[in-house]
């Protein structure tokens, strides 16, 4: 059965959009039929991040209205076959999405694929809204930082009450993805800890992704980071979490900087 | 100068880890902001509710209360600030 998934956070700049790229196209790799659905109307960026910016005609709006057909919008990806873009319309308003015809929307992906993952945009307004309404589980974007885990913490609480889930007596399954995590920084307490986002947020972890250039390199590209460098840290992080969500017990690696001997030698001392 | 510094930065105490403090004041702040959640505004719904009382006797400017409240660790204050105009009709005595 099909699962509508979104990615989520209430803040801005956390990895969404390049969360979103890379689960989706390892649950490709999977052999898992996927759309990636951009709900950020005017700020559009996942076909940017997909590599797919120039070949987007029509996009979710088009389709919502009824102007465009589903199947005329949706880009398949070039690098895997099972995996499509639906992308976010660059010009119109978001309140030209309704929940209506989101729900339409989502009811015809739902039945030509196995997952349908809701890029959300940032903040707590119409199109975080209806990004999650539909959704049957949630990927909390969260940065090891006071705000992040704050909005966060809002978001978990949207969920909890403004889904369509929530509100007919089910659950959505919540999982909590920290990225942009620095373990040098962590190991000097300069990093609010993983043990105690958990404790905050009470919500299970997906996954921890490391700070990265293979990150950026990959969005330089357009490529998600998982098909672009698939032997990288974050790549394998992105890998790992995306096995969790398909039910595997994954052991749970907490990234670590690799240390050059000076750096043993100046750690020692200084301990 | 830079040579001593070389070496006295050695022996510098390593900076307090500020991460058990972004733990502490993000539980007390949930806290507090989860009890908040699915109620209407508190502070609207006592501004609106002063400003009621408060207009059946003076004549006011609604845009001049302003209800303000400051969470402390232990208490919090709760502050009114009601803008009279003079030269306006104020019935002190008038109740009766």
């Amino acid at each position: 059965m099909a699962k509508v998934l979104v990615v989520t956070s209430g803040k801005g700049g956390v990895g969404k959009t390049t969360s979103t790229a890379a689960i989706g196209a390892a649950l490709a790799q999977a052999g898992k039929k996927v759309v990636v659905v951009d709900f950020d109307i005017g700020l559009r960026n996942l076909d940017l991040v997909m590599g797919a910016e120039r070949r987007v005609v029509f996009d979710l709006i088009n389709v919502v209205q009824g102007t465009a057909r589903l199947s005329q919008a949706l880009i398949r990806d070039k690098r895997l076959d099972n995996l499509s873009l639906l992308p976010a319309s660059q010009t119109r308003d978001k309140d030209a999405l309704t929940e209506e015809g989101i729900g339409r929307v989502i009811a015809d992906l739902r039945a030509s694929h196995d997952w349908i993952i809701c890029d959300s945009p940032a903040g707590i307004e119409r199109g975080a809204m209806l990004a999650m309404r539909f959704a049957d589980e949630a990927i909390i974007v969260t940065n090891p930082e006071v705000s992040s885990v704050r909005d966060s913490d809002r978001i978990i609480g949207m969920l909890d009450s403004r889904t369509v889930r929530a509100e007919t007596g089910e659950r959505v399954e919540k999982h909590v993805l920290i990225t942009r995590f620095d373990p040098a920084r962590a190991a000097r307490g300069e990093m609010i800890g993983i043990d105690d986002i958990l404790e905050i947020l009470a919500t299970p972890l997906l996954g921890i992704i490391p700070e990265s250039q293979d990150v950026l390199r990959a969005s330089n590209v357009g490529s998600p980071v998982t098909l672009n460098s698939p032997a990288s840290t974050p790549a394998r992080a992105y890998a790992d979490a995306t096995r969790r969500l398909l039910g595997e017990t994954v052991a749970m690696m907490v990234p670590t900087e690799r240390k050059g001997l000076m750096h043993l030698l100046r750690g020692r001392r200084a301990a | 100068m830079s040579i001593f510094r070389l070496f006295s930065s050695r022996a510098a105490p390593p900076p307090i880890a500020s991460a058990p403090i972004a733990r502490e004041r993000l539980q007390i702040l949930l806290a507090h902001e989860r009890g908040l959640r699915g109620q209407p505004d508190l502070l609207m719904l006592l501004r609106e509710e002063i400003l009621a009382v408060v207009s059946r006797h003076v004549t006011l400017d609604p845009d001049k209360v302003i209800v303000r409240m400051e969470r402390g660790k232990n208490v919090s204050t709760l502050e009114v600030d009601i803008e009279i105009p003079n030269g306006l009709d104020v019935p002190l005595a008038a109740t009766g």
